[in-house]
């Protein structure tokens, strides 16, 4: 226990002292909220037929769209690259030669997602607030926080599984660059999913952080609880572990 | 500087042993890195491993500590099998490894710090800071550490745990010379603690300073062991004995004991032999009214012996 508590405390050091770690997961997605909000604005589209916010303002739409951008930042960027790079320089080695758990290792990195999944979290909601005027708090906020643990937990999981399955620590950076774009792109943190074409909308939902997004997006605009999406996420979370398990090495 | 009376092989059994390696194989492909490894090492000894590169040094520790799978042998470390019981294995076990690093941005108090929570009979690692020469660079980032630096801190990381058996790959490679020397102090002292170290090295003056028994690998076999007089001994090769004279006939000199040749250039002689060459040459030459100035020997060192053991072919299995 203690070893879990001083590896989280000192990856957390580590990652603050990391400017890629920070530039994708908190510096990227405010820049995009910045960017995207100062075209879309936060009007509500009256007319239904020509809505494509989920018949919300722009800026209210996007605010839990880039709370899922930052975890999936964590988990397919910084966290898969971490793990590969700890597994090329021979530290993963380190660790098991002294004993280190395999469990304070991966918890450690776990606890590191969430808390920068909360962190980038706050930071863009009460930026967000203060510039466009959204909502500080979830509308249904029962909800919110399962959904909002449960898409972390399952970003985490993922960048284990990542870091787990990447030979090398360019590698991992490499398809972790092009993975985040991607999302970024088609998963409805950039564009709105409405105006998407078909191929590309089906393609979004191929990736988990489009049902990340509307895991989020449902509770805090106050749609509820989303079932299909929790479903998808859950089983993201659970399949990453169970393959983690399955493939992941020590060197 | 303290050394344990010489251990025998055949004594050992009788002893503690920290640790027993028997028949250990490890493959790769078309290599056999470890081709039926067997030694025994007793508490409290500095065990030396030399060899060539590729020779199966550092396969044959991981293996041993269960770092990689062997294919076939038995290990017992204080009695407990690696491969079954790891958790009680690490307690005991303290490992610098030949090939590891730290997190770029780490700091050195940060290393020494999170490897000394792992371990429940960690030692102060303050401590180890201070004796491994690392106190001024206690905030520094590894990344930004020099070789040298680096190697330290591994070699301090080994130890956090207070260790009985310590396994040190290279320990010294990279280090300075004085620094080299206040390691050597170091395993010394570690060494009177009672900690049992496995040291793998490629500095001859290093196992001679150091160990008690060394085994001598080449292609990933054990070709020669004993303490590192015996294998000066055994195998350096003929002592030799140099002196001037300009006396014209010595063929009295090869009845002198242990002569086995003499070699003449000009007023220059060389003679060959072996065992207490020198005394014996010495007396035999005064007996004859030759007291030359310059008479001296030339050292056997393990270096010597080394280079003979492993450029022969076909070694045999000590
Ligand atoms: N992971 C591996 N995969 C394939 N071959 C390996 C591996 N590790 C070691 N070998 C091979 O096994 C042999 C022994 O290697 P080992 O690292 O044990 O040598 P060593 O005695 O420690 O050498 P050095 O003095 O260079 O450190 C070498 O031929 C090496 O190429
Ligand atoms: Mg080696």
């Amino acid at each position: 226990m203690k070893a879990l508590r001083k590896l989280t405390w000192i990856e957390l050091k580590l990652f603050t002292r990391d400017p890629l770690s920070l530039v994708f997961t908190l510096a990227l997605p405010f820049f995009f909220l910045i960017v995207l909000n100062g075209v879309f604005g936060n009007e509500v589209e009256t007319d239904p037929a020509e809505d494509v916010w989920r018949g919300v303002g722009p800026a209210d739409y996007y605010v839990p769209a880039y709370l899922g951008l930052v975890m999936s930042a964590i988990g397919v960027l910084s966290m898969p690259t971490r793990l590969a790079s700890y597994r090329e320089r021979g530290v993963l080695r380190r660790f098991r030669a002294s004993a280190m758990p395999l469990w304070a290792v991966l918890g450690s990195q776990i606890a590191i997602a969430l808390l920068t999944a909360v962190v980038g979290a706050v930071s863009i909601t009460i930026a967000s607030t203060l510039i466009y005027g959204t909502d500080l708090q979830p509308a249904d906020s029962l909800a919110f926080v399962p959904a909002f643990a449960l898409a972390a937990l399952s970003f985490g999981a993922l960048g284990v599984l990542l870091g787990s399955v990447m030979p090398t620590s360019r590698s991992a950076q490499g398809a972790g660059i092009m993975l985040f774009f991607v999302m970024f792109l088609l998963s409805g943190s950039g564009p709105p999913r409405e105006v998407l074409t078909g191929p590309m909308k089906a393609l979004g939902n191929l990736l988990p952080l489009t049902h990340v997004i509307t895991l989020l997006q449902d509770p805090w605009l106050g749609f509820g609880w989303n079932t299909g999406a929790s479903i998808i996420v859950a089983s993201i979370l659970v399949g990453s572990v169970a393959l983690s398990i399955r493939y992941f090495r020590w060197e | 500087m303290v050394r344990a009376a010489g251990l025998e092989p055949v004594l050992l059994s009788m002893m503690d042993s920290a640790l027993v390696v028997d028949g250990l194989r490890k493959r790769y492909g078309d290599t056999m890195a470890v081709d039926g490894v067997s030694f025994e090492v007793a508490a409290g000894e500095i065990f030396g491993i030399i060899g060539a590169n590729g020779s199966g040094k550092t396969t044959t520790v991981e293996c041993v500590q269960a770092l990689r799978q062997a294919d076939a042998g038995s290990v017992r470390v204080f009695g407990i099998d690696p491969q079954t019981d790891r958790a009680s294995l690490r307690s005991v076990v303290g490992s610098q490894l030949q090939e590891s690093e730290l997190p770029n941005r780490l700091r050195v108090w940060e290393a020494l710090d999170l490897f000394a929570s792992i371990s429940p009979t960690s030692a102060d690692w303050r401590e180890l800071l201070a004796d491994w020469g690392l106190a001024e660079k206690k905030d520094a980032a590894f990344a930004s550490l020099s070789g040298g630096q680096r190697q330290r801190l591994l070699v301090a990381l080994a130890l956090v745990n207070s260790p009985r058996l310590v396994f040190l790959d290279e320990m010294t490679t990279g280090l300075d010379p004085a620094a080299r020397r206040v390691a050597w102090d170091l395993i010394d002292q570690i060494r009177l603690g009672g900690t049992t170290v496995v040291l793998v090295t490629h500095f001859m003056d290093e196992a001679e300073r150091l160990c008690d028994r060394i085994a001598v690998f080449r292609q990933g076999r054990i070709i020669a062991a004993g303490s590192p007089q015996g294998l000066v001994d055994a195998h350096a090769g003929d002592a030799t004995v140099h002196f001037s004279t300009d006396e014209a006939d010595l063929s009295w000199l090869a009845n002198s004991q242990g002569v086995e040749r003499i070699d003449r250039a000009g007023s220059r002689v060389t003679v060959h032999g072996s065992g207490p060459l020198l005394a014996h040459t010495a007396a035999t030459l005064v007996a004859h009214g030759i007291a030359p100035l310059d008479l001296r020997t030339e050292r056997k060192t393990l270096e010597d012996a080394f280079l003979a053991l492993t450029a022969r072919q076909g070694g045999t299995t000590a």
